[in-house]
């Protein structure tokens, strides 16, 4: 995985509560085996005013004007400012893989839902939760101020503006600690093996019926 | 010891290791693994030259991809790849997988339970937000994504932080004609599709109580559409006796200690939650969907909302753009909007109970000429079987439903199965979401008696006054 640790981008701003993950990578996309590829397709059905296939190159493919990511001024983003409950929906990581594959670093938002931010976490991506009214700010200063960028602070916790104002968020120590790094946590948890065989251990003997094993 | 909630009992009951800031490594008793979250998952093990830790907890089958027609191969080639990786991970692996054609084979979150390996008192995982259904047998159990499948099979924990707790008591009769489905639409109604974000939700009161397991399945099925990655149901004798005699449930020399265990699994007298949400039964009505967010819903009686009354801008414009995807007008009662084709079907709606209640209502009576389609998809083999062991598969295609093989079919279109461009549904599924359905496509959701209502009337109608 990446590390993260200051990112300065362009900021785009998807002005729609409740996104859901059917409309950051729809369901025909679902079917590759790969981690990689899905940002051509990320928000597909805003994107483009055809109907998306899996394998077609998408260069070619006609552009909805209308939808923000493809706004010339905002060619290049790689923070998202988004309203309340993003990535609602699915568990699909394809979501956040989308996210990450076409360029996107950093989503700021009011809330998301919870699987998604997890996901996040994952791949790379840093989501981060702003009071509302701060996200209202940066949409204002967005939308007034082409060419408006971010940075992001991960180390120290604080999205600072152009203006030299700065927004601090919170995020668990544990996730900061394996973003930062770059650091895959399955490496980590096999530190605690012999922890886990032990409560495995313990629990088969308590309640053996937990691993009973079906007819094949 | 103080007063528990079941949400802390089953937490504290898996917990192998915690740190300072609250990050925990819980134990997985049972993971249910698919074809379409799961391919990088096996990959990334390959990958790293890492085993997985424990095969006889997961127990897998092929759904999302899979025809509901009675074709041997699926045509799509990229459809088809994706479910012969995971034939050949679970074979290569030593994975219990019930594959196409298999009898048991099924939506994943039908399989389970009916298998008994969802047992009170488990932690499960699957990569599919809709895990939230085993909940129902006061299980832990919640989706995760693709990375957390990896880690799952590699550790047999999730790393995980605990939820607040939220108690939604549903308390008093339901009417006739209004099910579990409507429960839950009523309640992501009231507290909407982020109302329980960061929360467990646990479903009581003397409504839950009186709902059959299916039906509680249903409910905690929607619990991820209110926001909850967890729903919760705590054990009563309701549970223990759809668990008898199940493939994967507690031989009988174990029957007894596991019920004892079974038994404790609820919150405690005086336990307390961080939220408590209480509906009256007796005021749910039938509902139905209008717009493109599970919380976008009204009782059949009622009309399509009006956005120029609502006050804050964000809500306004999420309304507008709703109505204009859904071809609606403000103002138009619900039960004036004609409908295009019915999906009974879903790991929300497509138990045996359902199609019972479905058929009920279809009996003797026609789809209208108007729909193009009327599909019932049974949620696995086995209540496939069941129902055509009662006669239901019958009374639905003379009624003029077609009647499929098992799978997750229109719920999310990643089969044939699809809406097209402007096509509106009645469809018992869960999401409602722009182009879920198919690029388009146009869901509006409610029960099986409701969808088989409109079905016959050709528009959203009271299944109550159709009883009538």
């Amino acid at each position: 995985m990446q590390k993260f640790e200051v990112h300065q981008g362009l900021v785009v701003p998807l002005d729609r509560a409740n996104v859901d993950t059917d409309a950051i990578i729809p369901k025909q996309f679902l079917k590759s085996i790969q981690r990689s590829g899905f940002g051509p397709n990320l928000f597909d059905a805003w994107r483009y005013l055809d109907e998306g296939r899996p394998g077609q190159d998408c260069a070619t493919r006609p552009l909805n004007p209308d939808f923000v990511l493809n706004q010339p001024r905002y060619a290049g983003a790689s923070v998202l400012l988004a309203r309340e409950n993003f990535g609602c929906g699915s568990s699909r990581e394809h979501a956040p893989w989308a996210l990450e594959d076409y360029g996107f670093r950093v989503v700021i938002a009011p809330s998301f839902a919870d699987i998604f931010f997890g996901n996040c976490f994952k791949n790379g991506v840093l989501p981060i939760v702003l009071p509302a009214a701060s996200v209202d700010a940066l949409f204002r200063a967005v939308e007034a101020q082409p060419g408006y960028r971010l940075t992001v602070d991960l180390p120290a916790q604080k999205v600072r503006l152009p203006d030299g104002s700065e927004f601090a968020f919170d995020i668990d120590n544990f996730r900061k600690y394996c973003l930062v790094e770059g650091l895959d946590d399955i490496g980590l948890t096999l530190r605690q093996a012999d922890r886990i065989r032990a409560f495995e251990s313990a629990r088969r003997t308590a309640q053996p019926w937990l691993f009973k094993e079906g007819a094949r | 010891m103080p007063a528990q909630t079941l949400y802390d009992k089953l937490w504290s009951s898996h917990v192998v290791s915690a740190e300072d800031d609250g990050t925990t490594l819980l134990y997985i008793d049972r993971h249910l693994v698919h074809e379409v979250t799961s391919p990088q998952a096996f990959e990334g093990l390959r990958l790293a030259g890492r085993s997985l830790w424990r095969a006889s907890s997961i127990l897998a089958t092929a759904d999302h991809n899979v025809p509901t027609t009675a074709v041997k191969e699926i045509a799509d080639p990229v459809s088809r790849l994706q479910v012969s990786t995971l034939d050949d991970n679970c074979s290569r692996l030593g994975i219990t997988e019930f594959a196409m054609g298999d009898r048991r084979q099924g939506i994943v979150h039908v399989i389970g339970p009916e298998q008994g390996a969802t047992l009170p008192g488990m932690t499960v995982v699957c990569g599919d937000s809709h895990t939230s259904t085993h909940g129902a047998f006061a299980a832990l159990a919640m989706g995760i994504g693709t990375s957390e499948v990896e880690h799952v099979m590699a550790t047999q924990c999730l790393i995980s932080r605990k939820a607040r707790s939220m108690l939604v008591r549903v308390d008093g009769a339901l009417g006739p004609g209004v099910t579990a489905k409507d429960i839950a639409l009523a309640v992501i109604g009231v507290i909407g599709t982020a109302g329980g974000t960061g929360h467990a939700i646990e479903f009581g009161g003397s409504a839950i109580r009186g709902l059959s397991m299916e039906g509680r399945m249903t409910v905690c099925n929607m619990a991820i559409e209110a926001g909850a990655r967890n729903g919760l149901v705590a054990v009563d004798d309701t549970t223990i006796e759809y668990l008898r005699g199940r493939p994967y449930s507690p031989d009988d020399s174990e029957w007894q200690a596991a019920v004892a265990v079974w038994r404790e699994l609820h919150s405690d007298a005086g336990a307390g939650f961080d939220r408590v949400v209480e509906i009256d039964a007796a005021t749910i009505e039938p509902q139905v969907t209008w717009g493109t967010s599970p919380e976008m819903v009204s009782p059949v009686g009622g009309r399509v909302p009006d956005p120029a009354a609502e006050s804050d801008p964000v809500r306004r414009q999420g309304m507008e753009k709703a109505l204009a995807y859904m071809g609606l007008r403000a103002n138009m009662p619900i039960t004036e909007i004609t409908i295009d084709k019915v999906f009974i079907g879903s790991c929300t709606n497509s138990r045996i109970e359902d199609l019972r209640a479905a058929a009920a209502v279809v009996r003797g009576r026609h789809v209208a000429a108007s729909v193009r389609l009327a599909m019932v998809v049974p949620g696995s083999g086995l209540v496939k079987a069941a129902a055509e062991a009662e006669g239901l598969d019958r009374v639905f295609m003379a009624a003029g439903f077609e009647w499929r093989n098992p799978g997750c079919s229109m719920c999310l279109g990643m089969n044939d199965d699809r809406l097209a461009p402007g096509e509106r549904c009645a469809s018992t599924s869960n999401r409602n979401f722009e182009g879920r359905q198919g690029a388009g496509g146009r869901t509006h959701l409610l029960s099986p008696q409701m969808a088989a209502a409109a079905a016959i009337a050709g528009h959203f109608v009271d299944v109550r006054t159709l009883a009538a």
